[in-house]
């Protein structure tokens, strides 16, 4: 289908009408040719009305004239997908950032785009299958080497019903673009296929046989994550906080020791400065799972908030079609968007430059809708050869003036499986992960056994209520027992719950480790001590509470931390 | 110029500071001449629909009749770049507010795309203040941006402007916004008596000026700013005041334009337009950088208050400024783990230690306050806790980083024992005053 012409008629903000007397397709990519300079901006349709189309440009959209002519395109925006992305480090609208640097120095270019893969390099492929194989959407034909991983080539999942393979290559090198298979359908019909295909976004893309409900723990190697707030994979969380509260740093952390095959970080709006540290420290970190370079392991889609706001709204789907993609190859994916309150922004945006009727604080009607769909993408599924593929997907929510209460953090809650919300008073305490152990929830079943948790739990929200009677009551007013009771509490806070994400021991707790330290954990909350003053048992908590810090920052079954052990033991006795 | 527009009731419409009329071949953001009985002013074309245009007068529309003429220049606002603007005072639009020649030569666009994020370097330079509030406790990092949160009755212009003269920069751009004339002339005339003058450059829109010309002063300040560090290599500290005058502004054309309010009135792109001109601070690999330091007034002492609700989640850090000094908690400056390991080697601990230790003597404050009887060791903090704020947060003490790492041990040695303080043993046999011996 060739492109259709138009003219604008309307330019306000971002969003500009064009006239057009031909086919046009809904969520189509158009370009906008400023006379001017004869600079191609990108768009993408958004609403049709009549012959007026309505367009949100991914630049800004200074020096358009009405009368300038529209291209349409018939295809959706979508991304190219193949060998090559891991490592890559694109925008919203997947430009591998490095090289427009190359081509355009320290400023982004309005209107310059480039081939997100590269078209020369040469992959060395692997047939997985013969002439005569019965094949589907998504089968594995063969596999590259990308980095650490086999990167499966498959059927483009658009491809529906049972292909036989008519012809396939041999093991050899060959460029993306090339030619590997050619399938044949019981009518005779036949197709090409390569190594690369193009996905729309804004379509969950099929290929799989079903979706499994995630059982299988996502260990972040954070304790408090893992043993009280667990994520399984295929799951969904969130991480609404204030400013200030630490949100950034959690993911980062979360980015790096999370034990999982790719992870795709979603710069979504937030500040170019957090990216940065992630962008030049990961090339040189080592992955805790295959001890390799993170970076290998991750794609980074950066969507910065002084970057333009419409490509804001598409990174999170950009990010998302990445993971799908890998995920039909078997894998393992972490999706982290930071921050969803960003995008929801943009959509916010957008709508009021459409003149719908505003939903709550303005977002739009449908923002909850929107929201829903985007982490229903996020499953565990199994492919059709058996093998299982999960996307697990964490995103940051900043709610205006750090209340909960607002329309984005109300309408994610609705729909993932965990909440860890971060609070102000814990962060302003020093007590990091701020993760609020009263507030926070995890529907999933994690490592840990149910009832150990409880324990823990309860001795948290038994000694909370004690801390708060205590401010009205003072320490005198407060029983030796509820006094111990909250001294409980505080040690399991500060050894357990809280985690040096600056130490390079205590940073990352293994799964194994963090069973063993819970089980000695509870067997102290559990422990009736016979202490008879409050000096005294504040004395005794402090004792046992430097121990536990010595304990975490001891190398898991070394010396120091079976002596820290023992030494811990005999206290109880 | 291109064509002129003055036929009679050409312009249909005014409202607020917009006006509508009927033009051909304009493009979206250009600026146009308005040339009306009471003078002529700037405009900026805000919106296009078919023939008509939504003009936003920079000199407002009072007196601007429907016969006036308008002149189109077929491109967006522009400033002039040149060694030149050293010294000069400007308005909003660009025109000398010092009574001396404007500048029309190497004219440069204004509000440009944002810097690739690729090519972004991790701060690593301290500027010095001499404030001992930021150098030791929150120190600014080069590149960064950083609000002052402050009620408005605080004295946060003459922080700015000590800052400014103070910080190590090549260049000082200061943006004015919603000034009272009075604070103008404070900044021009601290700027000259600082003898700094010379290496600044003032846009200045007071609240007696057009809202619209208050929109354009951070774009104007930063876009010079800009170019200053990429093309000369300069360290540029940028000062903004106040940028709530400024999201008001924003609001105000908002609601002009019959945009849906989000919160408080507030239109729903605020974050991204204040971030967009905060993440112009930038430090250019191989060239200079650019340091923004701005004012937010918190209506109320409230921080939920959007303006610096959204500012907080773009900035890196704020300060804030609350009884005349720069509170110890709550302020914070997020890069300053980069630097402050590489100035002396007891500069954390220092900061750690006396943090932690007025903490506590705001504790034993509250519990003083609720006639709890006071231990020895209250009465330490109690005293620790005066002798700090006097010495260090009051705003008039002026020390390098070093002198205050000094006083600081001073002051601890005077009310502590070195095991009181929790700090290694390794630093305090290289610093503990001697004469205050070890126990």
């Amino acid at each position: 289908m060739a492109n259709s012409v138009g003219k604008i008629v309307a330019i306000y903000g971002n969003m500009v009408t064009a006239e057009v007397n031909d086919v046009v397709t809904q969520n189509a990519v158009a370009y906008c040719c400023k006379r001017r300079d004869g600079v191609k901006l990108k768009a993408e349709i958004i609403r049709l009305r009549g012959k007026r189309v309505d367009m949100q440009v991914f630049e800004s959209t200074r020096g358009l004239v009405i009368g300038d002519t529209v291209e349409i395109t018939p295809d959706l925006l979508s991304v190219k997908l193949g060998p090559g992305l891991l490592a890559q480090i694109y925008d919203g609208l997947q430009n591998p950032l490095p090289k427009l640097a190359q081509s355009c120095g320290f400023f982004l270019q309005a209107g310059v785009y480039e081939e997100p893969l590269d078209m020369a390099k040469k992959w060395e492929f692997t047939p997985l299958c013969k002439p005569g194989d019965s094949v589907c959407a998504a089968y594995h034909l063969g596999w590259v080497p990308e980095g650490i991983f086999q990167h499966k080539i498959l059927v483009p999942p658009y491809v529906v019903g049972t292909w036989k393979i008519k012809e396939i290559v041999g093991t050899g090198q060959y460029c993306i673009d090339e030619k590997i298979a050619t399938l044949v359908n019981a009518q005779g019909q036949e197709i090409f296929v390569s190594m690369t295909f193009s996905w729309p976004v804004k379509l969950p893309m099929p290929g799989y046989a079903e979706r499994l409900l995630p059982e299988q723990p996502l260990i972040t190697q954070q304790r408090i994550i893992d043993s009280m707030f667990p994520v399984c994979q295929g799951g969904t969380y969130c991480i609404p906080g204030p400013f200030g509260a630490g949100k950034t740093v959690m993911q980062q952390i979360t980015s790096r020791y999370a034990l999982i095959d790719i992870v795709i970080i979603a710069a979504c709006g937030e500040r170019a400065g957090e990216v940065v540290e992630t962008l030049r420290e990961f090339p040189e970190l080592e992955d805790p799972k295959t001890g390799k370079k993170l970076m290998e392991r991750t794609i980074i889609i950066c969507n910065t908030s002084s970057m333009p706001v419409a490509a804001r709204e598409s990174s999170v789907y950009t990010a998302v079609t990445l993971a799908e993609y890998y995920r039909l190859m078997g894998l393992n994916v972490l999706l982290l968007a930071d921050s969803t309150s960003r995008w929801a922004q943009a959509l916010r945006e957008m709508s009021g430059r459409l003149e719908e009727i505003p939903g709550e604080e303005a977002f739009p009607a449908y923002l909850e809708s929107v929201i829903a769909n985007f982490y229903e993408r996020a499953a565990l599924v199994k492919l059709y050869n058996g093998s299982l593929g999960s996307i697990t997907i964490g995103g940051t929510v900043s709610p205006a003036g750090g209340n909960f209460e607002e329309p984005v953090t109300q309408a994610t809650l609705k729909v993932v499986g965990a909440f860890h919300g971060l609070s102000r008073a814990r962060s302003d305490a020093r007590r990091f992960p701020s993760i609020d152990p009263l507030e926070s929830w995890s529907k999933y079943q994690g490592a840990v056994l149910p009832d150990q948790i409880q324990i823990a739990q309860n001795v948290l929200r038994r000694g909370h209520e004690i801390a708060q009677m205590m401010t009205v009551v003072g320490e005198e007013g407060t029983g030796i027992q509820d006094f111990i009771m909250y001294l409980k509490m505080e040690f399991f806070d500060r050894v357990y719950l809280q985690q040096n994400a600056f130490h390079e021991v205590d940073r990352a707790c293994s799964l194994e480790r963090q069973n063993h330290v819970l089980s000695l954990m509870l067997e102290i909350l559990e422990h009736e001590f016979s202490i008879k003053t409050k000096d005294e048992a504040r004395q005794f908590f402090f004792q046992l509470q430097s121990l536990g810090l010595n304990w975490n920052e001891s190398p898991w079954q070394s010396a120091s931390f079976q002596e820290i052990e023992s030494k811990i033991r005999k206290l109880l006795l | 110029m291109r064509k002129v527009y003055s036929d009679i009731d050409n312009i249909d419409q005014i409202t607020g500071n917009v006006v509508r009329l009927k033009a051909c071949n304009v493009g979206y953001e250009d600026l146009a001449m308005i040339e009306s009985g009471r003078g002529t002013s700037l405009a900026q074309v805000i919106k296009l629909d078919g023939e008509q245009v939504y003009l936003q007068i920079f000199a407002g529309t009072k007196g601007v009749s429907t016969g006036d003429r308008v002149r189109f220049f077929g491109h967006s606002m522009k400033v002039s770049f040149s060694e030149n603007l050293l010294g000069r005072i400007f308005r909003g639009n660009g025109v000398p507010r010092d009574g001396r020649a404007p500048l029309e030569e190497n004219m440069i666009e204004i509000g440009t795309p944002s810097v690739n994020p690729a090519l972004r370097v991790m701060p690593s330079h301290m500027i010095r203040t001499g404030i001992p509030m930021i150098d030791l406790f929150n120190s600014l990092v080069e590149s960064q941006k950083l609000p002052i949160f402050s009620v408005p009755g605080e004295p946060y212009n003459s922080l700015l402007a000590r800052i400014g003269l103070q910080a190590e920069a090549d260049v000082i751009v200061f943006g004015g916004m919603g000034l009272k004339y009075d604070d103008y002339l404070f900044f021009r005339n601290t700027f000259e008596k600082g003898g700094v003058l010379h290496r600044s450059i003032l846009f200045v829109h007071t609240a007696a000026d057009p809202v619209v010309e208050c929109l354009l002063v951070p774009d104007m300040a930063l876009a010079v700013a800009e170019t200053f560090a990429v093309q000369q290599n300069k360290r540029v500290l940028v000062l903004l005041t106040d940028m709530t005058a400024f999201s008001d502004a924003l609001k105000e054309i908002a609601i002009i334009m019959e945009q849906i309010p989000s919160n408080r009135g507030y239109p729903g792109d605020l974050y991204s337009q204040l971030a967009k001109r905060y993440e112009k601070a930038v430090d250019f690999e191989g060239r200079g950088s650019v340091t923004v330091l701005s004012v937010t007034t918190m209506p109320g002492d409230d921080v939920t208050h959007p303006v610096p609700d959204n500012t907080g989640y773009i900035t890196e850090g704020q300060f804030y400024l609350r009884r005349g000094w720069i509170e110890p908690f709550g302020s914070l400056s997020r890069l300053k783990q980069l630097v402050n390991g590489k100035t002396r080697d007891d500069h954390r601990a220092i900061m750690t230690a006396c943090i932690q230790l007025y903490a506590k003597c705001k504790e034993s404050r509250e519990k003083q306050a609720m006639g709890f009887v006071m231990s020895n060791w209250d009465k330490k903090l109690l005293g620790y806790g005066r002798r700090f704020e006097q010495e260090m947060m009051d705003l008039k003490v002026n020390i390098p980083l070093e002198e205050a790492l000094n006083r600081c041990w001073q002051i601890l040695a005077e009310f502590f024992n070195p095991q009181e303080v929790g700090i290694t043993e390794r630093l305090i046999e290289k610093y503990w005053p001697k004469k205050y011996g070890k126990d």
